[in-house]
C-alpha cells in the first residue's frame, strides 16, 4: 500500500519548487498518503497489452502556414514582468557565490 | 419586455426588434450584479472577480451604433456575457483564482474571447473560479468562494462556480466555462442552469491557462439549451493557434437545439450507464434520474442499460493524469515573467525566490496537486501510476466505442448529490473528488456532454442535473437530447427550474 512519508514529501517539494513549512508539510503527507491510496486501485488493471492513450485525439505535427504574423512587443512581453531592465526580464542571480 | 430573466434567445429577438438596446442590458445586468454580487453582509453570491462596467458599456454603445447602421455582426451581438477568469483577457485582469496572479493583465486576448469580442458581445467581467480550476465547489478560489443562489450556504460547484452562480442569479444571460473533469457541468448540475462540454478540440484552448491540456475544454453555462448552442456555434470552429484544434466544419448546434425543442425523441436510442449509480448516489438525484428517462421513453425513445466496466476507474485515473498535467503547466509560474515575486531576506538565488513564490502564490490544493503529480511522473513511480492511468484512458475510450456502436446517447446523473454546505467537504480531498465521478469520463475521452436541469431533489429541495455524452464531434446530439428534455419539463413545469429559486434579498 503507498506510503507517503513527510520527508518523502519534502523532497516532492524541492523537485517542485516550492517551500513547504513544518505546518504544511504535517497537513500534507497525511492528505497525500490517502490520495494515493485511494487511486492504488487502479494497479494491474490494464495488461501490457492495452496501450497508452495521452490525447483524446491523435494528432501529430500539426503545422500553420508559415506565413509572418504579428506576435507580441517587446512592451507587451514584459508588461507583467515583475521586475524588467532595458527590454529585458530581470532576475535573481541564476549561480550561487561556490558555482 | 426584456428582463434579466430574458433568455440570450429572447434578447436577441428584442434586440432585432428595437425593444431594447445593448446599452439597456448590459445596464440591467450590470445593475443586478451591483446589487447582488457584493453585499454588505458579506454574503452576496461573488461570482464575479472583476467587474469592467464602463468596458462593457463601451462595446454595448458600440454595438447599438453597429445595429443602427445596419452593421450588425452576427445574432449575439449586443448581448452582454461573463468570463471564466481562466481566459485570458487583453487589458482585463485574469487571475486563475490565485494569489500568484494576482493584477495579472494579459496582453493577448484567448481566442474564444477574440471571437466574443469580434461577435460584439461586451463582457461584463471575470468570474471566480477555484484556483487553476483545481476544485468542485470554488472554495478553492484565492478570493473566497461563490454562494450558491439557490442557498447561499452552499457551493455552486466548481471550478467554474463562478459563472454558473453568474447565469443562476441573472447576473449574466451568457457565461463561458472551462471543463476538465466537469467543471462546467456539475457547477450546472447544482445551480440548477445549462452546461456544456463541447467535443475535445472542438473550442479553441488558446489563451485557456491550462490546467491539464489533454482533458480542459472551453464552453457555454448559460439558462438553456438553445442559448448555449447558440454560444457554442459562436466560440467554436477551428483555430490554427491550437495545434489541438479540430479541423472540419460542424453542423449548427442552434438547429440541433431547435429540431430538439420540438420534443420528438423517436429513433433515438439512450443507454443508461449502469456502472454510474448506487452507493453515494443521493436518493433524491437518482429520483430525478429516473424520471427524466423515463420522460425521454414517453418521447418516443429507446433506452437499453448499457455497462461501461472501465469507468469505475476513471476517477482514480484523472487524479494521476491531471495532477501530472498540471504539475508540469504549472511550472511556468517561476517569479520571471509575470505574476507574484517573493524575495526572500539575503541575497537569493533565483531558484530560492522562486520556491519562496510558489509557496506563498499557491492555494493549499493546487500544492497538493501539484506534489501528487511531481509525485506521479518521478522515476520509478512513472510505470505504476502514471503509465497506468494513461492505460485505463484507452481503456476508457474503448468502453464508450462500445457502447456508442449500439447506442446514440449516454446519459447518466451529472453529480452524485446536490450542492453541499460550503466548508463541509474542504479539508477532504478525497470527498471533493467523488463529485466528478460522472463527468471525467467524458474529458478523459474527450467526447461531449452536457447537463440540463431536471428538477429538485426530495431531501433537500436543491436543483440535480441530467447529463447526456455523445460520441466525439457529435455535439449536436446532445443539444438535440437536451433540448427535448428541456422542453418537456417546462411544459410540466409551466416554466423553467429557476422560476422556483428563492429570491435573493434584494429582490
Amino acid at each position: 500500500m503507498p506510503e507517503i512519508s513527510r520527508a518523502e514529501v519534502a523532497h516532492l517539494a524541492t523537485l517542485a519548487r516550492i517551500d513547504l513549512s513544518d505546518a504544511e508539510l504535517d497537513h500534507l503527507a497525511p492528505q497525500l498518503s490517502v490520495i494515493l491510496e485511494s487511486v492504488a486501485s487502479i494497479n494491474g488493471v490494464a495488461g501490457d497489452d492495452v496501450p497508452p492513450t495521452s490525447h483524446a485525439l491523435p494528432l501529430t505535427n500539426v503545422f500553420r502556414e508559415d506565413v509572418v504574423v504579428p506576435g507580441l512587443t517587446a512592451e507587451e512581453a514584459l508588461s507583467g514582468a515583475p521586475a524588467a531592465e532595458g527590454h529585458r526580464f530581470s532576475v535573481p542571480r541564476i549561480l550561487g557565490e561556490e558555482q | 419586455m426584456t428582463s434579466i430573466r430574458s433568455t440570450a434567445a429572447e434578447l436577441v429577438q428584442a434586440l432585432a426588434d428595437g425593444s431594447t438596446t445593448s446599452v439597456e442590458l448590459t445596464q440591467l445586468h450590470l445593475d443586478r450584479i451591483a446589487a447582488v454580487d457584493t453585499t454588505a453582509d458579506g454574503r452576496g453570491v461573488h461570482a464575479f472577480l472583476h467587474v469592467d462596467g464602463e468596458g462593457a458599456l463601451a462595446q454595448a454603445a458600440e454595438s447599438d451604433v453597429r445595429r443602427a447602421r445596419g452593421e450588425v455582426r452576427g445574432p449575439l451581438d449586443g448581448v452582454p456575457i461573463a468570463v471564466k477568469d481562466v481566459l485570458t483577457t487583453r487589458g482585463l485582469p485574469t487571475t486563475c483564482g490565485s494569489k500568484i496572479l494576482e493584477g495579472w493583465i494579459p496582453p493577448y486576448d484567448a481566442t474564444v474571447v477574440a471571437r466574443l469580442r469580434a461577435a460584439g458581445l461586451p463582457i461584463l467581467g471575470k468570474t471566480n473560479m477555484d484556483e487553476f480550476a483545481m476544485g468542485s465547489s470554488t472554495e478553492h478560489s484565492a478570493y473566497g468562494p461563490t454562494r450558491n443562489p439557490w442557498d447561499l450556504d452552499r457551493i455552486p460547484g466548481g471550478s467554474g462556480g463562478g459563472s454558473a452562480a453568474a447565469v443562476a442569479a441573472f447576473e449574466a444571460p451568457l457565461a463561458i466555462g472551462t471543463d476538465t473533469g466537469g467543471s462546467i457541468r456539475q457547477p450546472g448540475a447544482v445551480t440548477g442552469t445549462v452546461g456544456v462540454k463541447p467535443t475535445y478540440g472542438g473550442v479553441s484552448r488558446y489563451g485557456l491557462v491550462a490546467l491539464a491540456n489533454s482533458l480542459d475544454q472551453a464552453g457555454p453555462v448559460t439558462r438553456t439549451v438553445l442559448d448555449a448552442a447558440m454560444l457554442h456555434d459562436l466560440i467554436g470552429g477551428h483555430d490554427p493557434r491550437d495545434s489541438t484544434s479540430i479541423q472540419q466544419a460542424w453542423p449548427s448546434f442552434t438547429e440541433a437545439a431547435k429540431a430538439g425543442a420540438t420534443g420528438d425523441m423517436s429513433g433515438v436510442k439512450v443507454g443508461v450507464i449502469t456502472e454510474l449509480a448506487g452507493e453515494g448516489w443521493q436518493a433524491g438525484v437518482m429520483a430525478r434520474f429516473q424520471e427524466s428517462v423515463d420522460l425521454l421513453v414517453k418521447a418516443g425513445a429507446e433506452v437499453v442499460e448499457v455497462s461501461c466496466p472501465s469507468f469505475v476507474h476513471a476517477l482514480a485515473a484523472y487524479y494521476l493524469i491531471l495532477p501530472a498535467e498540471a504539475s508540469s503547466n504549472l511550472a511556468k509560474f517561476d517569479a520571471m515573467r509575470y505574476g507574484l515575486r517573493v524575495v526572500p531576506d539575503g541575497d537569493p538565488s533565483a531558484e530560492e525566490v522562486m520556491r519562496a513564490t510558489r509557496d506563498a502564490g499557491f492555494g493549499d490544493e493546487v500544492k497538493r496537486r501539484i506534489i501528487l503529480g511531481t509525485y506521479a511522473l518521478s522515476s520509478g513511480y512513472y510505470d505504476a501510476y502514471y503509465g497506468q492511468a494513461q492505460k485505463i484512458r484507452t481503456l476508457i475510450s474503448r468502453d464508450f466505442e462500445a457502447a456508442f456502436a449500439s447506442v446514440d446517447v449516454l446519459v447518466s446523473p451529472t453529480a452524485p448529490t446536490t450542492a453541499f454546505k460550503l466548508g463541509e467537504k474542504l479539508d477532504d480531498p478525497m470527498a471533493m473528488y467523488l463529485n466528478d465521478l460522472a463527468t471525467i469520463p467524458a474529458n478523459l475521452a474527450g467526447v461531449p456532454g452536457i447537463s440540463v436541469p431536471n428538477g429538485l431533489a426530495d431531501e433537500d429541495g436543491l436543483p440535480s442535473g441530467f447529463q447526456v455524452l455523445a460520441p466525439a464531434l457529435a455535439d449536436d446530439r446532445v443539444y438535440r437530447v437536451g433540448a427535448a428534455l428541456e422542453a418537456m419539463y417546462a411544459e410540466q413545469w409551466g416554466g423553467p427550474l429557476l422560476d422556483r429559486a428563492p429570491g435573493l434579498e434584494t429582490e
